[in-house]
């Protein structure tokens, strides 16, 4: 049988437990909030940049000359910015991503390098003995524009010379706070939105279309790249959030049951000493 | 007074949403004024000041470079980063400054672009940082 003390001693560690786990969902509830909002704040940004892109590509494309990002060219060699997160404790998150990217690589016949983002990624990166281009850590829980510029720079400038022919970005989409689903998308060459065009008056260029693509395509780059990390991070802390919750809500049931089994010990102890006391009085009367 | 739409929003979030008068900012080719009903227009923008009228009052924004466009509708200004000027941590651009000095004074001017402009960022804050500092809210 085991003793009280042993099962006394197991829910105090579960009550530990739980409280650590209770703490972590409620600081994974307002980082997740936060980074909601942050990508809400960027949307006004990318919805601009967006059009304007779309307006600008159809233009700058009359000219002749097409800009090096949206240059299509012979698939040779593939490069996957690969978003995990740094921290593990969210759940499957990091194992869904790992595993579409590599269901993705293996249905390839082509070189793929990878551009990966968090330590999760980095880590299955070298077991799965992948060609490694780059690999970035240590993005805060309010990533800012310029921390993230670096990783769109490698992809573009990689592009740009030809080392790769197309880019993909793949990140855990946040759905709702229950769900996030891996995604993959083409980010070179850049694939102008067809959006309906007010048709107005002839633009002013200044300096001129070209140019002013030229400087636009980078930075919808970067945002594209940005808004993909914002959404790793509402993701990385929404999954944390649930998974934290379960773990806290199991705990919670395995102390019921402990405490249930200790009660039947002690029952058990005290009627056995009753026991023992009337049969030592029966003997001796 | 006639007025437009000035929105100026950069890749993190929306910094300047209004109703104004006019706006002089500083493009490819030198200072613009939009005022309104200003043709369709589409600038690259130096990093500078922007100055935003509004009725009697003036404020001013910093701009790290970006993009004017001039709508039939609005005028939307996507900067590459922009502060309002009580925003603005003087101490770094003053840091930021210097640095960027240091780096052009050991190579010749023209070679360093990215020196350059980073000169100029600074230079816009702190002129922006200078003006609020002279001339309170309210008072203008």
């Amino acid at each position: 049988m085991v003793s009280t003390q042993i099962l006394r001693r197991r829910i105090r560690s579960v009550q530990g437990t739980a409280k650590i786990c209770k703490a972590m969902e409620m600081i994974a509830t307002a980082k997740m909030r936060r980074a909601q909002e942050q990508a809400i704040a960027g949307r006004p940004y990318a919805e601009e940049i967006s059009k304007v892109v779309s307006d600008l590509a159809v233009e700058a494309q009359a000219g002749g000359k097409v800009h090096p990002l949206l240059q299509k060219r012979e698939v040779q060699k593939i490069a996957i910015i690969h978003m995990t997160t740094d921290r593990g404790l969210c759940g499957g998150l990091n194992a869904n991503q790992n595993r579409l990217v590599a269901g993705f690589i293996l249905g390839q016949t082509v070189p793929v390098t990878l551009v990966t983002m968090g330590r999760k990624g980095r880590t299955f990166a070298r077991s799965a003995q992948r060609n490694l281009r780059a690999e970035f850590t240590g993005i805060s829980d309010r990533p800012s524009l310029l921390e993230t510029l670096p990783i769109s720079r490698v992809v573009i400038d990689d592009y740009s010379n030809g080392g790769v022919d197309l880019v993909y970005l793949a990140y855990p989409r946040f759905i709702t706070t229950m769900i996030q689903r891996p995604a993959m998308e083409v980010l070179l060459p850049i694939e102008p939105a067809v959006l309906p065009r007010v048709q107005v008056a002839e633009y002013i260029y200044e300096p001129d279309p070209s140019a002013v693509l030229g400087e636009l395509l980078p930075r919808y780059v970067e945002m594209k790249v940005y808004h993909a990390i914002l959404e790793l991070v509402a993701s990385e802390q929404s999954a944390r959030m649930v998974a934290m919750r379960n773990a806290s809500d199991n705990a919670k049931e395995l102390i019921e049951d402990l405490t249930l089994a200790l009660h039947k010990v002690r029952q058990e102890m005290i009627t056995k000493e009753i026991c023992d006391i009337s049969g030592g009085a029966e003997a001796l009367v | 007074m006639a007025t437009f739409r000035l929105e100026v929003v950069t890749a993190e979030r929306m910094v300047f949403a209004d109703d104004v008068n006019e706006v002089v900012a500083w493009g490819m080719e030198g200072q613009l004024g939009i005022l309104p009903h200003h043709a369709p227009l589409m600038t690259m923008l130096q990093p500078g000041d922007l100055l935003i009228k509004k009725d009697n009052e003036e404020e001013y924004l910093a701009i790290s470079g970006g993009f004017l466009e001039v709508r039939p509708d609005k005028v939307i200004i996507l900067a590459d980063a922009s502060e309002r000027a009580e925003e603005i941590d003087v101490a770094r651009a003053e840091a930021a400054k210097r640095r960027a000095e240091a780096t052009l004074k050991e190579r010749p001017p023209g070679v360093d672009a990215a020196a350059e402009a980073a000169l100029r960022r600074s230079l816009a804050r702190l002129k922006v940082a200078e003006r609020r500092r002279r001339k309170p809210r309210g008072t203008a």
